[in-house]
C-alpha cells in the first residue's frame, strides 16, 4: 500500500535524512535568499512567487492528507474555495482586517474537512478520489447556488482591497503581503513537520503504511482519517485565504476543478510525503503553465502535458525524491571513500 | 406523471450516452486497475479522427470502422510508449501523466480543429420514436450498440481465453506471469480496446452534444460516476449506473423545487457519495478481498 | 563690471533653456509608446472551457498584422501581446499584471469575460491603465464616475433583453414565457433585461426558468421542461453550443414557441446550420454587425473589404463566425482611437479620444449604427436591429432600436 502511494518515499520519519546538520544549514539559506529576494526583483515577480506559495502551502495541506495518510483528495480546491470566501466575506462584509481571516478560514475549514472525513473514511482508494473530485465539481455550482448569493456575490463574486504595509514600513503592497505569505508559510511548515513527528503524527502515517497493524495496536482509524482531512483542510483553507488577499477577488469561476487537479500535480512533482517538496510543487503550478504558454501559444495545454511526462519519467517520485536519490548515493560514496 | 415519464425518457436517452463512456472505463479498468483521466479526450480525438475521414468524403460506415480500427492501434501505442516505462513508478504519478496525456489531446485537437462546434451524422437517422420526438431512433441506436458492446464484452472477459487472461493480469500480474500469460501484451490489448470502445462512444455521442475539444469532459465526468456506482468491475454495472444517473439527473432537476435546477450535478454526485457509503463497491461490483 | 555681468545670468540662463526647448510639436508617451511602437495587450481563452472566444483573439491579431504591413498607426507598428488566461480571474490578475508591469503596455484591449474583468477591474483603474472595449456585454462596464478607466464596447445584454420585452409586449401581450439561460453573469444579465422590460407584466407572464451549467453535456432536459410548461415564446439564453442543441431538440420534440434568441449564438455558420437549418427557421434575434454569410450583402463595400482582409491575413479564419466579423470591427475601433491620438499617445489622451468618438461608422456594422461615445457615456454601441431567420439567412425586421439599449 505505502509503495503504491509514495514509490520510494522515505519510511523513516520525514526528518530523518543524510546529513541532517546539512539540511538545517539548507534551509536557512533558502530562508534568507527568500527574505533578500523582494528587493532583488520586480514588484511583478514579488507577485509570483507570493501566489506560488500559497500554492505551496494548499499542496502542504494536500500532502498531510495524501502522502501522510494515504487518502486520495482530487477535491481540495473545494477547501481552498472556502478559505478564501471566508477571508473575503469577513473583510468585505464585516470589515474585519485581513489578518484575522486566516485562523478563521483555518478553523472553519477544519470542522468541514473533519465533516467530510467521517464519511469518506469508509473510502478507499478510487472511491475516495471520485467523491473527493465530486466535491471540486460542486463547489462553483453550491457557491454560485441562489439561497448562499447574499453572502458569496453569486458569479460576481467579491472584490477585496488589497491591504498596506503597516506601521508605515517602506514596503510596497506586494512586498508586504510576500512577507506575510512567507511568515505564514515558515508557521505552517513547521507545524506540518511538528506534527508529523508526533505521536499523532505516527499514528497518521501508520495508517497510510498498514492500516490493519495500526487498527491492531489500537489506533481509532476512522477518527484519525477524518482528524488528517481536517488538518489538511485547515491548510488548504488558509492557503485559501491568502490567496484571496492576494488576487484581491473571488468568484465562483476561481474555484473550478481545475485548482483541484493543478494542487495534484504540483503534489505528485513535488514528491509525495516530502514537506520540502511541496515548494517545487508550488513553483511549478505557478510558472509552468506560463513557460508553456511562451513556448507555443496555439499548443500550450500540449507542451504543459509533454513537460509534465518529461518530468514523472525523470522524477517518478518528484523533485524530493529526485533528491533523495542523489543523496543517498552521495552518502554512499563518501561512505565508501572512507 | 406525463412530465414524469418524459423526463425518464429523456434521461434513459441522456444515459446511453453516460452508459456508453462507463463502458469504455470500465474496460480500462479491468485491464490496467486504474482510472484513466484521458478516456474522454481519447475518445474525442478518434471522434475528429471519424470527421476528418467523413470530410474527406469516405461513406460512414467505412469511416466508422477505419476510425474504431485507429484508436485500437493508437491505445496500444500510448501504453507501450507512454506507460511501460512508468511500470515501476507509483500509482500517483499515473495519475498525473493520465493528466498530462489529456491536456495534450485537448490542445492538440483545438489546434488542429479549433474549438467551434461541428455537427457529426447518425446512421440512424433522428425520426422521433415514442412520445412526441422524446426519444429519437438515434437515442435508440445508441442504447441498442451500448447493450451489444456490453453483451459482447462479458463474453469476452468470461469465455474467451484472451479475457480470461485479461482479468488475471489486472487481479494479479506476477501469478498471471508464472503461468505464461504475456503481462506487457494484455495491458497493451486492454488500452487498445478501451480506446475503440471509447471512439465507438464518442461518434455515438457526438450527434447529440455536438463535435468540439470540450465536449468529452462532463460526460466523461459522468461517465466515471456511473461505473463507479454501478461497480468498477461489472461492465453490467456500468450500463445501469450510466441510465441510473442519466434518469436521477433529469428528474433531479425537475422535481425538486428550487435547489434542484441549479445544484443538478451537486445532486447526483451527492447520491452518488450516498451510494458509495452504504455499498463501497458499488451497486454490482464485488468486493476484493486482500490478503493481509 | 562684475555686477553687470550677474545682472546678466538670468536673462543668459533664460535664453539657454528656450533654445534647448524642442522646436517640434511635443511628442509625449506612456510606457507602452515609443515612436517606432505601441504595446497593446490583451487576454483571452484560448485553453478551457470558453476556448471558443479565442477565435476573436486571433482575429484581432491578424487584423493588426495587416495595420502594420500597410504603415502601422501614424507610422508606428503594433505589438499586440495576446496572453491566455483559460477564462480564471486568478489567471486573469496574473496576465494583467505581467502586460502592465512586465510587458510595460500602453494599454490592455479587449480582455474577455466578466469574472477576469472583474478581477482586474480595481487593478487596472488604480494603476490608471486603459482596460478598453472589454468583451462582455455586462451593463456595469459603462461607469466613467467609478471606474474611468474601464469601458465596453457592445450593446448591453441587459439593453438586448429589453428590447425582447418590448416585442414580446407589442406583438403577444398574453404569451406565455419560457427561458433557458446560463447560470452565470451573462445569462442572468438578460434575464434582468427581459424581466425590467416587461416590468409589471413579468411574474405573471414568465412561466418556466430553466437555468443550466457549461459544465452540463445537453440542456434536452430543460427544453422538456419548457415545453412542458406550456411557454409559447421561448427566451434562449446560450452560448452557441447550447444554442444549437436547444433549437435542435426544440425541433425534435416538436415544440415550435416564437423563438428569442441571444445575439450571442445567432451565427448562421457556428450555430444555425448545425442545428439545422430548417429547424432555425423563425427564429427572432438582434444584430448590430453584419452577417458574413448573408448575401445581401455581396456587394457591399464594407463586407468585400472584411471579405479581402479574411483572404489575405486570416484564410484560416472560419468566415462562417461572427467571432471573426466582431474581432475586425473591435479591432479597427481601436485603430480609429489610436490614430486620432496622434503623438500624443498618453494613457490619459488614449481614453480621452475614447471617450470622444462622434458617428463613427464601422464596415461590418449595420447601416443606420454608429459609435458614439463621450465622457459621460461609456456605451460605444447603443443600438441594435431585430431580425429574423428565414431558413436562409436573417433579415431584418422593424426599425433599428436605440432607446431600450441605453443603460439604466
Amino acid at each position: 500500500m505505502r509503495d503504491r502511494i509514495a514509490g520510494n518515499a522515505s519510511t523513516a520519519l520525514p526528518g530523518a535524512m543524510p546529513f541532517a546538520n546539512l539540511r538545517g544549514a539548507l534551509i536557512a539559506m533558502v530562508l534568507l535568499l527568500a527574505i533578500l529576494l523582494p528587493f532583488a526583483v520586480k514588484n511583478f515577480f514579488v507577485f509570483q512567487l507570493t501566489l506560488a506559495m500559497v500554492y505551496a502551502i494548499a499542496i502542504l495541506g494536500l500532502n498531510l492528507l495524501t502522502g501522510f495518510n494515504g487518502q486520495f483528495s482530487l477535491g481540495h480546491s473545494a477547501f481552498f474555495a472556502i478559505g478564501a470566501y471566508t477571508a473575503a466575506i469577513m473583510m468585505e462584509h464585516f470589515a474585519i482586517a485581513y489578518y484575522w481571516t486566516l485562523p478563521v478560514a483555518g478553523v472553519v475549514c477544519l470542522i468541514f474537512g473533519f465533516l467530510f472525513g467521517l464519511p469518506a473514511s469508509r473510502l478507499e482508494g478510487i472511491y475516495l478520489a471520485l467523491a473527493t473530485f465530486s466535491l471540486a465539481i460542486a463547489t462553483p455550482q453550491i457557491l454560485k447556488s441562489t439561497p448562499l448569493e447574499g453572502w458569496t456575490g453569486g458569479v460576481q463574486g467579491i472584490v477585496i482591497i488589497k491591504p498596506d504595509a503597516p506601521f508605515a514600513l517602506p514596503l510596497s503592497s506586494d512586498q508586504w503581503l510576500y512577507y506575510f505569505t512567507l511568515a505564514a508559510l515558515v508557521v505552517l511548515f513547521a507545524c506540518a513537520a511538528n506534527l508529523l513527528n508526533s505521536r499523532t503524527g505516527r499514528a497518521i502515517i501508520a495508517i497510510r503504511d498498514n492500516p490493519i497493524a495500526a487498527r491492531s495496536m489500537g489506533i481509532d482509524i476512522a477518527f484519525y482519517k477524518a482528524l488528517t482531512f481536517g488538518v489538511s483542510a485547515l491548510y488548504t483553507g488558509v492557503a485559501g485565504a491568502l490567496g484571496a488577499i492576494v488576487i484581491q477577488f473571488v468568484a465562483p469561476d476561481s474555484f473550478t476543478f481545475v485548482l483541484a487537479i493543478g494542487l495534484f500535480v504540483g503534489l505528485v512533482v513535488g514528491g509525495v510525503g516530502s514537506i520540502a517538496g511541496t515548494l517545487f510543487g508550488g513553483l511549478f503550478v505557478l510558472f509552468v503553465p506560463n513557460i508553456a504558454e511562451q513556448i507555443s501559444k496555439g499548443l500550450a495545454g500540449a507542451v504543459y502535458g509533454v513537460i509534465l511526462i518529461l518530468v514523472i519519467y525523470l522524477m517518478p517520485s518528484g523533485a524530493a525524491g529526485l533528491l533523495r536519490l542523489i543523496t543517498k548515493k552521495l552518502a554512499r560514496a563518501l561512505a565508501r571513500q572512507n | 406523471m406525463e412530465l414524469f415519464l418524459h423526463q425518464v425518457l429523456a434521461g434513459l436517452a441522456t444515459g446511453g450516452i453516460y452508459a456508453c463512456m462507463a463502458l469504455a472505463i470500465v474496460m480500462i479498468y479491468q485491464a490496467i486497475d486504474h482510472l484513466n483521466f484521458a478516456q474522454g479526450e481519447m475518445a474525442m480525438f478518434s471522434t475528429f479522427i471519424a470527421w476528418q475521414l467523413l470530410q474527406w468524403g469516405m461513406p460512414y460506415w467505412v469511416a466508422f470502422f477505419l476510425t474504431i480500427a485507429i484508436s485500437f492501434i493508437a491505445g496500444v501505442m500510448i501504453e507501450r510508449i507512454v506507460f511501460k516505462p512508468l511500470k515501476n513508478a507509483p500509482v500517483l504519478s499515473h495519475l498525473v501523466v493520465f493528466i498530462a496525456l489529456f491536456a495534450i489531446l485537448n490542445s492538440l485537437a483545438g489546434f488542429i480543429w479549433d474549438f467551434g462546434i461541428k455537427s457529426f451524422p447518425t446512421p440512424f437517422g433522428t425520426r422521433a420514436l415514442f412520445g412526441q420526438g422524446l426519444m429519437s431512433t438515434h437515442d435508440a441506436g445508441m442504447i441498442a450498440i451500448t447493450l451489444i458492446m456490453l453483451v459482447l464484452l462479458f463474453i469476452f472477459f468470461r469465455y474467451t481465453r484472451v479475457g480470461l487472461a485479461m482479468r488475471a493480469t489486472a487481479a494479479n500480474p506476477d501469478s498471471a506471469r508464472l503461468v505464461g500469460i504475456r503481462v506487457g501484451w494484455m495491458i497493451a490489448l486492454g488500452w487498445g480496446m478501451a480506446a475503440a470502445i471509447g471512439a465507438i462512444a464518442g461518434m455515438l455521442i457526438a450527434p447529440v452534444v455536438f463535435l468540439e475539444p470540450n465536449m468529452m469532459l462532463s460526460i466523461l465526468l459522468y461517465g466515471f460516476a456511473a461505473a463507479v456506482v454501478g461497480g468498477l468491475n461489472s461492465p453490467f454495472g456500468a450500463v445501469v449506473g450510466g441510465f441510473g444517473v442519466g434518469v436521477i439527473e433529469n428528474l433531479a432537476g425537475t422535481f425538486i423545487p428550487y435547489l434542484g435546477r441549479e445544484l443538478k450535478l451537486t445532486i447526483a454526485l451527492a447520491l452518488i457519495i450516498a451510494v458509495l457509503t452504504v455499498r463501497p463497491s458499488g451497486l454490482f461490483g464485488r468486493i476484493a478481498i486482500t490478503r493481509v | 563690471m562684475k555686477r553687470h555681468l550677474i545682472q546678466l545670468f538670468p536673462t543668459i540662463a533664460l535664453g539657454l533653456a528656450l533654445g534647448m526647448l524642442p522646436a517640434t510639436a511635443q511628442k509625449k508617451y506612456d510606457s507602452g509608446a515609443t515612436d517606432s511602437e505601441i504595446k497593446i495587450g490583451h487576454i483571452n481563452p484560448y485553453s478551457g472551457p470558453a476556448s471558443a472566444y479565442g477565435l476573436i483573439g486571433k482575429t484581432i491579431a491578424a487584423y493588426f498584422n495587416k495595420v502594420n504591413a500597410e504603415g502601422g498607426i501614424n507610422g508606428r507598428k503594433i505589438n499586440f501581446i495576446s496572453y491566455d488566461d483559460g477564462y480564471s480571474p486568478p489567471k486573469a490578475v496574473e496576465q494583467a499584471r505581467k502586460l502592465v508591469e512586465s510587458d510595460e503596455v500602453l494599454l490592455i484591449f479587449q480582455s474577455l469575460g466578466t469574472p477576469s474583468n472583474t478581477a482586474i477591474q480595481k487593478y487596472m483603474n488604480a494603476k490608471k491603465v486603459p482596460q478598453l472595449f472589454v468583451a462582455t456585454g455586462a451593463t456595469k462596464w459603462g461607469d466613467p464616475q467609478n471606474f474611468p478607466w474601464t469601458m465596453g464596447w457592445q450593446p448591453s445584454y441587459q439593453g438586448e433583453g429589453r428590447i425582447y420585452a418590448k416585442y414580446i409586449l407589442d406583438t403577444h401581450p398574453n404569451a406565455k414565457i419560457g427561458i433557458l439561460y446560463q447560470n452565470d453573469d451573462y445569462g442572468k444579465d438578460y434575464v434582468k433585461g427581459l424581466k425590467d422590460g416587461l416590468g409589471q407584466k413579468a411574474a405573471s407572464m414568465i412561466v418556466s426558468e430553466q437555468p443550466y451549467e457549461t459544465s452540463d453535456p445537453t440542456v434536452d432536459s430543460q427544453i422538456v421542461n419548457l415545453k412542458a410548461s406550456g411557454a409559447d415564446v421561448f427566451f434562449n439564453v446560450t452560448t452557441p453550443k447550447f444554442a444549437a442543441q436547444a433549437i435542435k431538440k426544440a425541433a425534435e420534440i416538436d415544440w415550435k414557441p416564437v423563438h428569442l434568441l441571444n445575439n450571442v449564438s445567432q451565427s448562421v455558420g457556428s450555430v444555425l446550420k448545425p442545428a439545422g437549418l430548417d429547424n432555425a427557421k423563425g427564429i427572432l434575434s438582434s444584430y448590430y454587425l453584419k452577417d458574413a454569410t448573408d448575401p445581401a450583402w455581396k456587394d457591399d463595400a464594407g463586407y468585400k473589404d472584411w471579405l479581402a482582409f479574411m483572404g489575405k491575413y486570416f484564410s484560416d479564419g472560419d468566415k462562417t463566425s461572427s467571432f471573426t466579423v466582431y474581432g475586425y470591427a473591435v479591432a479597427q475601433t481601436l485603430v480609429q482611437i489610436l490614430q486620432q491620438c496622434g503623438d500624443n499617445l498618453t494613457r490619459e489622451n488614449v481614453m480621452k479620444q475614447a471617450a470622444n468618438l462622434r458617428n463613427l461608422k464601422l464596415g461590418m456594422l449595420l447601416p443606420g449604427i454608429t459609435i458614439n461615445t463621450s465622457p459621460t457615456d461609456f456605451y460605444p454601441i447603443e443600438q441594435m436591429q431585430m431580425q429574423r431567420f428565414t431558413g436562409e439567412r436573417w433579415e431584418s425586421l422593424g426599425p433599428i432600436i436605440s432607446g431600450e439599449i441605453t443603460a439604466k
